[in-house]
């Protein structure tokens, strides 16, 4: 076990600055040296809905959450009814006093076949239904209680500092209920105030008020609070370490690799990405005057893809940014990019559908969908990032793959990559290469767009460009692009076309199709975000001396056969795990390496998979006593 | 070496029907080219789905056929990646005003600097003759089983409540005087619409070339009494000269009210223009000085295989 393994709850109703204090907090314990796994569930609403943050702090590199929380903070009624049983034996609760008798009833927003299942407990507890009656269960089962009234905190603060505004000022609960936490577990506070000035950095008179605030609770809890078991004094900080957001992998990734247009619709939680490269859309080039991104909201995803092919066909690196039901407006025209073999990336960030389905909640079951999108047979590249820091690299990678076969690519994200908060490594600009492929700079002579080639890819002119006259269309061609329906010239334009993927599989490096995590009698196979509860779950079973292997695919279209089948060939039971009903990965796995998987380890519940269920389940597979569906359901 | 017209031609089949009215319009396009002085590299002609969609092949300029309904996301993205280029959209009234008549009005709000070519004729032909939003209602074309339901589109009305900023009407069979509206169609600035009348000899048995220049109105005289006439030869003044609420709203409201003119009279022409709306590239450049010199499709984004975008500041913000 690493010496600091602590996870912080705060939750809150939207809106009311759960995510502001989470990213204060999750600062303040990153510049004391620690490393951050932060993960934020929210309901698809805009303000009073439940929606909690929890942030785990660990002295050694983690991936994922686990099921445990040593902290929680709370200032509202729904947070404690919600998580008061996760809350392990030796942790604690800071929560606002002036609730202790708040019954289930007053607060609406709790739904009933949550209710009732509360309620049915509460029974079996012989406990009233308020607060006060969970935190009695808490309690009695080991959980250090720690009641402060937010109320008196301001009110005493305002005296003191003799601004009456700050009385009642409810907006700043959040930071009490951060600042009481840090005071509590002795984090030092010199960073707090920073935290704070870097969150508010647009609002200075805020961040004046929220500072005094801040320091006052937090000399509030190290004065008052009983002693807590847990202490996180500080670590040395590990060189180039940053602290990121979920979407920052692919924002930073598009602009390292030249992605100079991106269109897109609002849709969660793939909008995040394209308002930020809006936010950043002039871009400082090396030795060079300003570039920068052009980003533009279209009327919808049809749109936002006939840009984006639009702009690529001027030899611009375009993009768009959406999720599942966006993607699903977009698959006509990905044939249309398909057959006129244009460089697109199209980055999925995945919810749980299907149709509207969880729009704020997690999922990875668009997989078949991608792999299958469009009509007619048409090839495209589907790639699939396992974690932020790898989104970044992945995404020049993605942008390369397309300019050089001159095709379709779509980088697979999802909800749970994009609503965490991580420290990572510095992503390092240099390990981004560019490759525009048979992209022409000049045309001399009769040009053909899609000339026959022996590899079967043609000299690239583009739109604007001298002597570089082409024809598109999304009719089967000839040469020069015109339509055609003759049967020798289609057959020899569809091989030529669909021999790219071959080439895709011949040419890109192995270690970005599928990479290893030792393989062992017992191997996990997975693709996509699962990646860090993963290789968590692996350390947990390792330290207690059971070897798990773990193959990450990356390439998921074209799939890797030869490769993944040689790097599994030791394993002897195979684990499928996934974030989706029917184990759509373990259905491409099987359709390309005639191989049983032995167990499915999935979720759908539309929360992200903890390391600690994972583990669960490995273990009991170990123990044969796991079924061949594992089913998953930790998290509200 | 100028280009001469024959330039601007493909020696691709024209498989068009005899008599169709899109021949005129697709030689316009050639000649208004021509005109402008227009390098062939320096223009492309996006187009839609059906018997319009295929003009892109005919003309000798970068082409782009794409897909139903979609040709002005395909033209757009294209333009603000190169605003050099000249562009120029066409497609059929099904095509631009049923399955796209979201992305025509989304169009009108941007005011890309471009132009959109509607082929107007009533009916979807290349699927045989079904009614299209042009159509009015209870009319009954050739193959329809029955009379329309559905009520007409109006596209010039449309157009102007879109925020379109140059929009316009001409007749396929006049070809000079559609070959002048799109030259003023592309040296509008901003986004321009031209509706053109064309008569589909195979499938609109009514609104016919005999129709349009007033066959069945001649008296024994012979005298001509063509439904078409031309907005500049009568007082009409389409253009917008102040940016004043007052002026701006006349001329939409006589643009609207003489778009709804229909039966014996069917007016041509420019039926408003306002050059005194920004074009989305102004739009752009206030945020993004260095736009037009260095858009998207100019700028150099590596340096020998490395990228040369600096994105040092953001990092370095993202320590800890």
């Amino acid at each position: 076990m690493s010496s600091t393994d602590f996870t912080w709850l705060i939750g809150g109703p939207q809106g009311s600055g759960v995510e502001s204090g989470a990213n204060i907090f999750s600062k303040v314990c990153a510049e004391m040296g620690y490393q951050i796994f932060g993960k934020r569930e929210f309901y698809s609403n805009i303000k009073g809905e439940h929606s909690y943050f929890t942030v785990r702090i660990s002295d050694e590199n983690i991936h994922s959450n686990v099921n445990a929380v040593n902290l929680m903070v709370s200032f509202d009624a729904e947070t404690i009814f919600r998580h008061f049983d996760e809350i392990v034996s030796d942790g604690g609760i800071i929560y606002d006093s002036e609730l202790e008798n708040v019954t289930t009833d007053r607060v609406n927003t709790l739904d009933s076949p949550f209710k009732d299942r509360l309620h049915e407990f509460l029974e079996s507890k012989n406990k009233p239904f308020t607060i006060a009656g969970v935190l009695e269960v808490a309690k009695e089962n080991g959980v250090k209680l720690y009641p402060v009234s937010f109320k008196s905190l301001l009110q005493t603060l305002s005296e003191e500092v003799d601004n009456p505004r700050l009385r009642g000022l409810v907006r700043m609960y959040n930071v009490l209920g951060v600042s009481l936490s840090l005071g509590l577990i002795k984090m030092p506070s010199t960073s707090l105030v920073d935290s704070i000035d870097n969150i508010f950095s647009k609002k200075p008179k805020i961040a004046e008020i929220n500072k005094q605030a801040a320091n006052f609770s937090y000399n509030y809890a190290s004065n008052n609070f009983e002693n807590f078991n847990h202490v996180l004094t500080g670590i040395e900080k590990q060189p180039d370490t940053i602290l990121v957001q979920g979407h920052f992998g692919t924002s930073l990734g598009k602009m390292v690799s030249g992605c100079r247009f991106q269109s897109y619709y609002p849709i969660t939680p793939a909008s995040d990405e394209s308002v930020y490269l809006e936010s950043n859309e002039i871009l400082e080039i090396e030795n060079n005057r300003p570039g920068s991104t052009i980003v533009i909201q279209t009327e919808d995803e049809i749109s936002a893809i006939g840009m984006m092919i639009g702009a690529a066909l001027t030899g611009t690196r375009s993009s768009t940014s959406t999720s599942g039901p966006g993607f699903a407006l977009m698959t006509e025209a990905l044939g249309w990019a398909g057959i006129n073999e244009v460089p697109v990336v199209i980055t999925l960030y995945q919810r749980s559908g299907p149709s509207t389905g969880l729009p704020t909640r997690h999922g990875q079951d668009d997989l078949l969908f991608t792999v299958f999108a469009g009509c007619g047979d048409f090839p495209k590249i589907v790639y699939a990032s396992g974690d932020i820091e790898e989104s970044f690299y992945d995404t020049g990678n993605c942008f390369n793959y397309s300019d050089k076969y001159q095709i379709p690519v779509i980088h697979m994200m999802d909800k749970f990559l994009s609503s965490s908060v991580v420290t990572c490594k510095k992503f390092n600009p240099k390990k981004i290469s560019i490759d525009r492929g048979k992209l022409l700079d000049k045309v001399e002579g009769e040009y053909k767009r899609f000339a026959f080639t022996d590899d079967g890819i043609s000299p690239r002119s583009k739109l604007g460009m001298d002597n570089g006259v082409f024809w598109n269309t999304g009719d089967e061609s000839d040469e020069y692009g015109h339509i055609t329906e003759d049967p020798q010239i289609r057959m020899k334009m569809m091989d030529k076309r669909m021999s790219r993927l071959d080439l895709a599989l011949e040419s890109i490096p192995l270690d970005q199709q599928a990479v290893s995590f030792e393989v062992h009698d017992y191997t996990i196979i997975s693709w996509g975000s699962t990646k860090g509860p993963i290789i968590d779950a692996q350390s947990m079973l390792k330290k207690e001396g059971i070897d798990i292997g773990f193959v990450q695919i990356k390439l998921i279209h074209p799939f890797p056969t030869e490769y993944v089948k040689s790097l599994l060939k030791d394993a002897k039971v195979l684990i499928d795990i996934e974030a989706n009903y029917s184990g759509q990965f373990g259905k491409i796995f099987k359709q390309n390496i005639t191989r049983e998987i032995d167990y499915h380890i999935l979720k759908y519940t539309g929360r992200g998979m903890t390391s600690t269920e994972i583990y669960d389940s490995l273990k009991k597979i170990i123990e044969n006593k796991a079924e061949k569906r594992e089913i998953l359901s930790h998290g509200a | 070496m100028a280009p001469k017209l024959a330039d601007y031609k493909t020696d691709v089949h024209n498989d068009w029907c005899p008599g169709c009215g899109d021949f005129g319009i697709v030689n316009a396009l050639q000649m208004a080219l021509f005109e402008m002085g227009i390098e062939r590299d320096k223009a492309t002609i996006f187009s839609g789905i059906g018997c319009s969609g295929k003009t892109s092949h005919f003309i000798n300029t970068y082409g782009v056929h794409t897909l139903h309904g979609r040709v002005l996301t395909f033209a757009q993205g294209g333009k603000l990646a190169n605003p050099d280029m000249t562009v120029v959209a066409v497609g059929g009234d099904g095509d631009g005003l049923g399955i796209g008549a979201g992305h025509f009005v989304a169009a009108g709000r941007r005011n890309i600097d471009m132009t959109y070519i509607i082929f107007d004729n009533g009916v979807y032909g290349l699927t045989k003759g079904q009614a299209s939003p042009t159509l009015k209602l209870g009319e009954k074309t050739k193959s329809l089983p029955s009379p329309n339901t559905n009520s007409n589109v109006n596209p010039i009305g449309l157009a102007v409540a879109s925020g379109f900023t140059f929009v316009a009407r001409g007749y396929s069979y006049d070809v000079r005087h559609l070959k002048d509206l799109i030259v003023k169609a592309v040296k509008h600035k901003g986004l321009a619409f031209l509706d053109v009348l064309q008569p589909c000899p195979t499938y609109n048995d009514i609104n016919t070339r005999d129709w349009y220049t007033g066959a069945d109105l001649a008296n024994d005289s012979m005298e001509r009494h063509s439904r078409i006439y031309k907005l500049e030869d009568t007082d009409f003044d389409p253009t917008v000269n102040y940016a004043g609420e007052t002026e701006v709203n006349e001329k939409l409201s006589q643009a609207l009210v003489k778009s709804l003119e229909w039966g014996d009279k069917i007016p041509t022409g420019v039926f408003y223009q306002n050059e005194l709306v920004s074009p989305f590239s102004t739009r752009i450049t206030d945020k993004i000085p260095n736009y037009l010199e260095n858009p998207p499709a100019k700028q150099i984004i590596s340096d020998d295989g490395l990228p040369n975008t600096d994105i040092s500041k953001i990092l370095d913000s993202l320590d800890v």
